[in-house]
């Protein structure tokens, strides 16, 4: 554990209601009146910019000083985009994508 | 027909359209425990989370929160950020949890992608109580997701392996989504306006600066682009018809 007890709480509280927050939203905001346009036009495009941020957000350590420190991410990345485009199989391009990443830290790119 | 037999009946109806979920949460979850035992956070923190927070991709976000500086105000920033899809699965379920009374605030808590994705779409059977159908689903899901998360702890603490690049199983989740809603999606703007915005603000502000940049850089372009964004799907829209 990096954090203290408290702090993880305290965390867990913050991903509580930062989701609960999303989620009860529409129900109170739009109790009987009409749907407001500017919020549905951003309930409909900013789910596929979030995901653009959060891609780079993990992608956020990786280095470029040498071809081996980002190999392994990018070896990785293209396995689950190819094989996403094919099976379309979550569990299974995640999981694939895991373990390939995985064996290449562990073994090949140490 | 008795309380009890209804709600059984209600119980049978639910539980085939959760079976797809069941096999993702469980798996989903195993691999959520175990990276956060991994980290030090034992089952009961794992378990904890999985209870209140309910949410996959955020709970996986919030182990970088679990493992960095404590910083709340980013942890809270990201999750509604992250979840932000949410308010458009609330918005398209306003009509049909409109009635459910006592269950509502619960089937609310509860609609994560997946149990979107069923009682979106999923009608109960004829003779079974709608309120019940779609608590049980609900309430299924969330069942899973808590004994995936359970058994993950557990695993991560009794077996032990070589857990280095574990992590990677965010970084794979994102990449799939990303790719899931690529195929989906005709206009990949909104797609595109994010990995940009991110990229700059990350060149920019630095690894550790550049997410608060990110998404006020990514509300503004997207708040510009609204008009052109409307009208082109007017005229999609006008093509179809």
């Amino acid at each position: 554990m990096t954090l203290t007890s408290m702090q993880t709480l305290i965390i867990i509280c913050m991903v509580t209601i930062g989701t609960m927050i999303t989620r009860f939203l529409p129900f109170v905001v739009f109790r009987g009146t009409k749907s407001n346009s500017y919020i549905s036009y951003l309930g409909q495009v900013l789910p596929y910019s979030v995901i653009g941020l959060l891609v780079i957000y993990c992608l956020k350590s990786v280095s470029f000083k040498a071809p081996t420190y980002w190999f392994p991410e990018a070896i990785a990345i293209i396995c689950i985009v190819a094989l996403h485009y094919w099976k379309e199989n979550t569990l299974l391009s995640i999981g694939v994508g895991t373990v390939i990443y995985m064996v290449l830290v562990q073994t090949i790119f140490v | 027909m008795s309380r009890l037999k209804e709600e059984i009946k209600a119980l049978k109806a639910a539980f085939p359209p959760t079976i797809p979920v069941f096999t993702g949460y469980i798996f989903l979850g195993i691999a959520y425990g175990i990276l956060m035992s991994s980290k030090g956070y034992g089952m009961g923190w794992t378990v904890l989370m999985s209870l209140l927070a309910y949410a996959g991709s955020a709970q996986y976000l919030a182990v970088t929160f679990l493992t960095s500086i404590f910083n709340p105000l980013l942890a809270l920033l990201m999750t509604l950020m992250i979840n932000a899809r949410h308010l458009f699965y609330g918005i398209s379920m306003l009509e049909k949890y409109k009635d459910t009374g006592k269950f509502k605030p619960y089937l609310i808590f509860g609609l994560t992608d997946e149990t979107f994705s069923i009682t979106c779409s999923a009608k109960p059977p004829a003779g079974v109580n709608r309120n019940w159908f779609y608590f049980f689903i609900t309430l299924l899901d969330h069942c899973y997701w808590v004994l995936g998360s359970a058994v993950g702890g557990i695993l991560g603490f009794m077996v032990s392996f070589n857990t280095k690049g574990l992590d990677f199983v965010l970084t794979a989740l994102f990449v799939v989504i990303f790719v899931g809603q690529w195929k989906t999606q005709k206009e990949h703007k909104p797609a595109i306006i994010g990995v940009l915005c991110s990229v700059i603000c990350l060149i920019a502000f630095g690894p550790s600066n550049f997410i608060i940049p990110s998404m006020l850089a990514i509300l503004l372009v997207l708040t510009l682009s609204r008009k052109q964004y409307v009208a082109k799907k007017e005229l999609m829209e006008g093509r179809a018809q």
